[in-house]
């Protein structure tokens, strides 16, 4: 018993003391450069680090999920810490622009990258291209059998067999695109036979590019590297996995290719920094890093590509400006009123 | 009990009596204290629920700029109706499950012929140390098409059955066995001793871990979101990532809040008295005799260890598997030593924060029970009901308007964890409370002690390890939380649960293994403590009799 109080009270202590300890960190230096990541630590912390051994600038970066990120920077408002925010999907990026929270781009940095993929008004630039694609399972498919269109995916054969994420942002911009491109009847149309079609929903991509690859799943509307890092993690070849790529043809609303990007906060549009570190995403070395590590496409010219990937220029993607994709929220709402997410 | 609720009445009258008679300022007073009796204890209780109310401001405000329009479109999402109903269908069906195995268990554990009952008591409780994520990913990854409302109840009943299983366990081996055989040389048999005798004592102990049971499971976000059951707290997640909507999100929080609201009102009414069973007076506490399962015997074993197989050892396996196919690597054991002195840390911070807020609310309601301590008790229940993102963002508003200094520190976040989870420190408290009768402090008193020294010397040493076991309790589970952390802790700051969502999110899973089983086996130890101290291995262990 005394033994036990005797415990207690040391362990309160000293709970007390690491709670204290762990509260004498809290101050901010302004000299630094804050970045809000939406991408993933193992995904961009070593470009970051490369950047900040480079130019001796010191860089704090936080990390979280790109939805909840935003709403963390709209949250804060002019008090934001962020300097930069760099964001895994270009709806993310036009939500914060909207907000009146980005500063426009110098030109110098915007004419880096093609106009369709970045804002027209110049408050966010692409930084890598991903194409959506059709990943299939090729023990029990022959790339004869894929579809063409993303529109023949509603067709009896291919009735519970399709993997969809409809709460990832990418397949919200795919369903934008499609509006955009076929008008919004026929992209409600496909909903609802979809819908009908006894689609398999996930969480995210990785979940449909596993669930393809063990077998469970036929076929899945996801982005074009999360076969590479499938791949990566199970250190083998793309060639030894049992899913593949299919890129849809004829400029196909399913083969759209969409944009990770970075903004600039209204805070740090002085902030020579940030300017350095944007720059420095859309150098060759940066844009390299993104080809050879995250399996992306580089969006400025003359990078060379991951040799398993067609270029960017072969790909027949539709010819979709991004910036027509800011109706996001007539999407979200059919996307809801399809029931795809209940 | 009949005798002491006889004798409130009577002082009660008692009371009436003597305010009729004097009209000075003392009866008012005395008046006053009826109503509002300890009147500091009230006040640091309602800061401490201030405090828990953080998020329920931020959502009151938000949801009152949205606007009726926007508020109208928000609830017209379609499913709402299905969405509210699947919700409260699995709380209904993980809290029935959580009771069968969490009393069954406690009941086998602490008053059966079970064999290896002590490793039992300990594994039983060894769940609470896995985060539901771990879990869920855990039987995704070996299972065959494991989805949807039976396989997240699964996952959610395996995860959350200790909340039940602990309080019973204590209620148990706190009980006076001599009730029990007074019911039975009254010449009651042992099932109606059982259910009139047994059940009766260990009820509000059960209750208590019910009601966790369920508010969690309204809050739980990682099972749900794995095993893709759409539940209010997974639409709400959902709604952040589509279109990134912000208000629609916070509309469907306070729509969870009006719900828990209706769970918590439903539970104080259906309540009946506040009885209490605290053993009081002298003699040595002793083990209530045990029953013999006979030919029952291999099948407990059987049952208990199967349980504990698929609650523990698939997890295990799980890890195991994930770590041998991939060939990513965590980082350097330097990253995995700061993650783990962060997440240390951090949960001390919270633990500290969050039992601190929970002492007054839990005295005043050991020692001034009534509508009042009822009422403030169970606000701190509707943020526990909330999602991590909810109260993240709640705090991030809070952070960068009210408290900017705070903003990013640890302070902040540990404030997170203290709304999020008071109710498992006041619950802790109100059960300490209990252990040190009123009448031992009056007694001191009336012997010239002064309050001080009464608290140092009584007061203290009777409620620390119930408080120290409250601690425990809420360290472990803050070391699981993952969205709140990652809105609020400072930038640069990993712990091993954001570690763990760095890499199971880019499907390096076995980068994230490691991370994952250190994070089970670090929250393993506060749990081995709980465990320990609910008395289910056995008496007179730490603190176990006095």
């Amino acid at each position: 018993m005394r033994i036990f109080r005797t415990t207690a009270t040391l362990a309160v202590a000293a709970l007390l003391a690491a709670g204290l300890a762990a509260c004498g960190d809290g101050g901010r230096s302004t000299d630094t450069l804050t970045i809000y990541s939406g991408r993933n630590e193992s995904l961009v912390g070593p470009l970051i680090e490369q950047f900040s051994q480079e130019t001796g600038i010191k860089v704090e970066v936080r990390y979280g999920d790109t939805a909840q990120m935003a709403a963390q920077i709209l949250e804060e408002g002019d008090r934001s810490p962020a300097d930069v925010f760099l964001a895994q999907d270009a709806g993310a990026l036009g939500a914060v622009a909207k907000a009146g929270r980005f500063a426009p781009l110098p030109a110098e940095i915007l004419d880096r990258v093609p106009a369709k993929y970045r804002a027209a008004n110049g408050q966010w630039v692409g930084v890598t291209g991903r194409s959506r694609v059709l990943a299939y399972d090729s023990q029990t498919l022959d790339p004869a059998d894929l579809p063409a269109s993303v529109f023949d995916l509603t067709a009896p054969e291919w009735r519970g067999r399709v993997g969809v994420a409809p709460t990832n942002a990418s397949f919200q911009a795919f369903i934008t695109a499609m509006r955009v491109q076929h008008g919004d009847d026929r992209a409600r149309q496909w909903l609802t036979d979809l819908v009908a079609n006894d689609p398999q929903i996930r969480n995210n991509n990785v979940q449909i590019v596993a669930d393809i690859d063990e077998g469970r799943l036929a076929v899945g509307l996801v982005n074009h590297y999360y076969v590479f890092e499938r791949a990566k993690e199970l250190g083998v070849g793309l060639d030894d996995l049992r899913v593949r790529l299919h890129f849809f043809p004829n400029g196909d609303t399913g083969a759209l290719v969409n944009v990770s990007g970075v903004g600039l906060l209204t805070s740090a549009a002085d902030n020579a920094n940030a300017r350095r570190f944007i720059e420095y995403l859309l150098s060759p070395a940066g844009q390299r890093y993104f080809a050879e590590q995250t399996f992306e496409y580089p969006l400025i010219a003359g990078v060379a590509l991951d040799p398993a990937l067609p270029p960017l220029d072969d790909l027949e993607a539709p010819d979709i400006d991004l910036n027509d994709l800011d109706t996001l929220a007539a999407t979200v709402e059919m996307i809801q009123q399809s029931g795809l997410t209940t | 009990m009949v005798r002491q609720e006889a004798m409130t009445e009577m002082t009660g009258r008692a009371r009436v009596g003597t305010r009729a008679r004097f009209g000075h300022p003392y009866a008012r007073w005395r008046a006053w204290h009826r109503i509002a009796p300890r009147p500091v204890l009230l006040l640091a209780s309602v800061l401490a629920v201030g405090v828990s109310a953080v998020p329920l401001v931020y959502l009151a405000v938000r949801t009152a700029e949205a606007g009726w329009p926007r508020i109208a479109a928000a609830l017209r999402t379609p499913g709402l109706v299905e969405l509210t109903l699947r919700s409260l269908a699995l709380t209904a069906v993980v809290t029935a499950g959580c009771l069968v195995i969490g009393v069954g268990t406690a009941l086998l554990v602490v008053r059966t012929d079970l064999p290896a009952r002590r490793f039992f008591a300990v594994v039983a409780a060894l769940p609470l140390a896995i985060p539901t994520y771990v879990a869920g990913y855990a039987w995704v990854s070996l299972v065959d098409n494991f989805h949807g409302f039976a396989a997240a109840a699964v996952v959610l009943i395996l995860c959350c059955s200790p909340y039940v299983y602990l309080p019973t366990v204590a209620a148990l081996t706190g009980a006076d066995p001599a009730t029990e055989e007074t019911s039975r040389a009254l010449g009651r048999g042992p099932w109606a001793t059982f259910v009139g005798v047994t059940l009766r004592q260990i009820r509000p102990a059960i209750t208590a871990g019910a009601l966790l049971v369920a508010l969690y499971v309204l809050s739980d976000f990682g099972a749900v979101a794995i095993l893709r059951v759409n539940t209010f707290t997974l639409a709400i997640f959902t709604s952040f990532n589509l279109g990134f909507d912000r208000t629609g999100a916070l509309v469907l929080a306070t729509a969870l809040v009006l719900l828990t609201m209706a769970i918590l009102v439903g539970e104080l009414l259906a309540r009946r008295t506040n009885a209490r069973y605290a053993r009081v007076g002298s003699g040595v506490r002793r083990p209530p005799a045990r029953i013999a399962l006979g030919p029952w015997r291999p099948v407990a074993v059987v049952g208990v260890a199967a349980v504990a197989l698929a609650a523990l050892g698939l997890p295990a396996a799980a890890m195991a598997r994930w770590f041998r196919v991939g060939v990513s690597r965590p980082g350097s054991l330097a990253e995995i030593a700061a993650a783990m002195g962060n997440t240390l840390s951090f949960s001390a911070a919270g633990a500290a924060l969050t039992i601190l807020l929970a002492l007054p609310i839990g005295l005043l309601g050991a020692r001034a029970p009534g509508r009042v301590a009822a009422v403030l008790d169970r606000l701190t229940y509707v943020t526990h009901a909330l999602p991590g993102v909810v109260v993240g963002l709640s705090l991030v508003f809070f952070g960068i308007n009210v408290a900017y200094p705070l903003y990013q520190t640890p302070w902040l976040l540990a404030l997170a964890y203290a709304a999020l989870f008071l109710p498992l420190g006041v619950g802790a408290v109100a059960g300490a409370a209990a252990q040190a009768p009123p009448g031992l402090e009056e007694a001191a008193r009336s012997l010239g002690r002064g309050p001080l020294t009464v608290f140092r010397t009584i007061t203290v040493p009777l409620t620390l390890p119930g408080i120290g076991a409250g601690a425990a309790l809420v360290f472990l589970t803050c070391m699981k939380e993952l969205p709140a952390t990652l809105l609020l802790r400072p930038t640069g700051a990993d712990t091993l649960a954001t570690e763990l969502w760095t890499h199971t999110s880019v499907a390096a899973y076995a980068a994230a293994a490691p991370y994952a089983a250190l994070l089970v086996l670090l929250a393993s130890v506060p749990t081995w403590l709980l465990a320990v101290r609910s008395g289910a291995t056995g008496p007179a262990v730490l603190g176990g009799g006095s």
